[in-house]
């Protein structure tokens, strides 16, 4: 559960980014936040995990006030939640598999454990036949598929998704799009920051819109609701 | 820590260290030319300690005793001597046993010494020891003063002038070797740097995952260690070597008995591992140096 009390968030450079933020998400919703940019939705969803700290405010994650949460504790908390960018951000010198298993290497898995994790996201991205290759040998789409496999391959009870349609043509994003739906059936909370008002429109599921650091409308099965 | 993940850190230092070729180079370099100068500067160092050490101990008053005194004016001198606070030790050397040191110290010319036997002109003496040498003016001073006492001699100036000498290269010597070092320790943080650039991308996934930074920071922490140890390699064969055939080559020549180089062993045990655990210290702490202003959360 997400749930974040009176949030602000002025950026060193002067920049108000959140102004006065309340929002509660309970485990295994699906929640759209939308907004013209610069309202501050990229802000809200680094807030999640830990990549921003709130100037002021309380963030509760799984229980714990991100507020106060200690720097050194930050990794344990990014064990529990993925994250999926516009950009991938594979790492080029890796193969499907290795860019899967990097996430569970570096917090220290067993190796059998790895393996048998891996093949498992691979196979649930559809992308099993692909281990060996590289990202460069991918398609956009194939690649957004790889970054979503690794955000959840430690099992996280969150995804956090910053445009991850953004760079995909529209036939792909809906590939993605019933991913993530498949992701979210099995009990997953997802939060996907985005501009693609067809999506939203079409898969109707809450909708948190942003203006000017604040939330201005707040629905359940909402509508984009901009002029694209 | 799991035996997996250090071979990992292990593999992911060696290969950024053959990654970055260039600047390895560099930095191993600057350490080597740094180590090298630190090593012929401690050698001299620690050999002139040696010297000094000797020289200090060699250091003791002798106190001429007037030819008037009678044997009992004698043993009172002794007694007051002896009464003077950081006295250590008081020796007493008969004109005959003088004459006879002079002779021996002169060897095939001090023959022509005899002829002093028939009348002797030096004066018995005693020969005083303090506790320690820096003491030795102050007690000199204060044995002037009594009674029966002819000439104090302790090697006035002489080796005052050594050991301010001595002094003064040691402190040129430091402050030359504290800025190679840093040089060397700037240049390696450069090269970690580069390296972190290199990967920030893969850096920047391992804090999304949830790596600790402790994790993230074994490959560079490792990387500047090899750097280091690696460059002090050549300097610790060199200054062997040299020092070796040095040794060898000197040992037997010198017969001027306070000075004598330190023995091979344990001095190029000591001179080898202080030039490793400085390589190593520099490495680290560049590596280190960069890596903390990367890994701000």
């Amino acid at each position: 559960m997400i749930e974040m009390q009176d949030v602000y968030k002025t950026y060193p450079n002067g920049v108000v980014a959140l102004n006065g933020v309340n929002v509660r998400i309970k485990q295994g919703e699906f929640v759209y936040v939308v907004g013209p940019s610069g309202a501050g939705k990229s802000t809200l969803v680094k807030m999640i995990y830990r990549e921003e700290k709130p100037t002021s405010g309380t963030i509760m994650v799984n229980g714990v006030n991100l507020a106060k949460l200690r720097d050194s504790k930050v990794p344990l908390l990014r064990r529990h939640i993925g994250v999926v960018f516009q950009d991938f951000k594979l790492l080029p010198k890796l193969t499907v598999y290795e860019n899967v298993a990097f996430a569970l290497e570096v917090i220290e898995e067993s190796p059998k454990l790895i393996r048998s994790k891996v093949m498992e996201v691979l196979e649930l991205v559809g992308l099993k036949h692909k281990v060996r290759s590289y990202p460069d040998e991918l398609s956009g789409g194939e690649q957004q598929r790889v970054s979503i496999a690794r955000s959840i391959v430690n099992s996280p009870k969150i995804v956090i998704a910053d445009e991850p349609t953004g760079n995909l043509d529209p036939e792909t994003s809906w590939g993605i799009m019933d991913l993530f739906e498949k992701i979210n059936n099995r009990g997953t909370t997802i939060v996907m920051a985005t501009h693609n008002r067809e999506i939203v429109n079409t898969i109707r599921r809450r909708v948190i819109a942003m203006e000017n650091g604040k939330i201005v409308r707040d629905e359940a099965k909402g509508e984009y609701g901009y002029e694209a | 820590m799991r035996l997996n993940t250090l071979k990992r850190h292990m593999r992911e230092s060696m290969k950024s260290l053959g990654r970055n070729g260039w600047m390895t180079f560099a930095s191993i370099s600057a350490v080597t030319v740094t180590l090298l100068l630190v090593g012929v500067f401690l050698v001299v160092m620690f050999n002139m300690n040696h010297f000094a050490e000797k020289i200090e101990n060699d250091v003791e008053i002798r106190v001429h005793i007037d030819v008037a005194a009678n044997e009992q004016d004698k043993q009172a001198l002794r007694a007051q001597i002896e009464a003077i606070p950081k006295v250590k030790e008081i020796r007493y050397s008969s004109k005959e046993q003088e004459l006879k040191n002079l002779i021996k110290s002169f060897g095939e010319e001090g023959s022509s010494f005899r002829l002093f036997e028939q009348d002797n002109p030096l004066s018995d003496v005693y020969v005083v020891k303090t506790e320690k040498p820096t003491d030795t003016i102050k007690v000199a001073k204060q044995i002037e003063k009594l009674q029966f006492v002819h000439k104090v001699n302790y090697g006035q100036g002489q080796v005052e002038k050594l050991f301010s000498t001595l002094k003064v290269a040691r402190n040129v010597g430091i402050v030359l070797i504290i800025g190679l070092l840093f040089t060397a320790m700037f240049l390696i943080s450069n090269t970690i740097k580069i390296t972190i650039f290199a990967r920030r991308r893969e850096i920047e996934i391992m804090r999304l995952v949830g790596a600790t930074n402790g994790f993230i920071r074994w490959p560079f922490f490792l990387e500047g260690l090899w750097l280091g140890v690696i460059g002090a390699i050549f300097p610790i064969v060199s200054i062997l070597v040299v020092y070796y055939n040095i040794y060898k080559f000197l040992e037997p020549k010198i017969t001027v008995p306070f000075i004598e180089l330190l023995p091979l062993n344990p001095f190029m045990w000591q001179i080898s591992l202080i030039l490793l655990i400085f390589g190593a210290c520099i490495g680290v702490w560049g590596s280190m140096m960069s890596v903390r202003r990367f890994l701000k959360v």
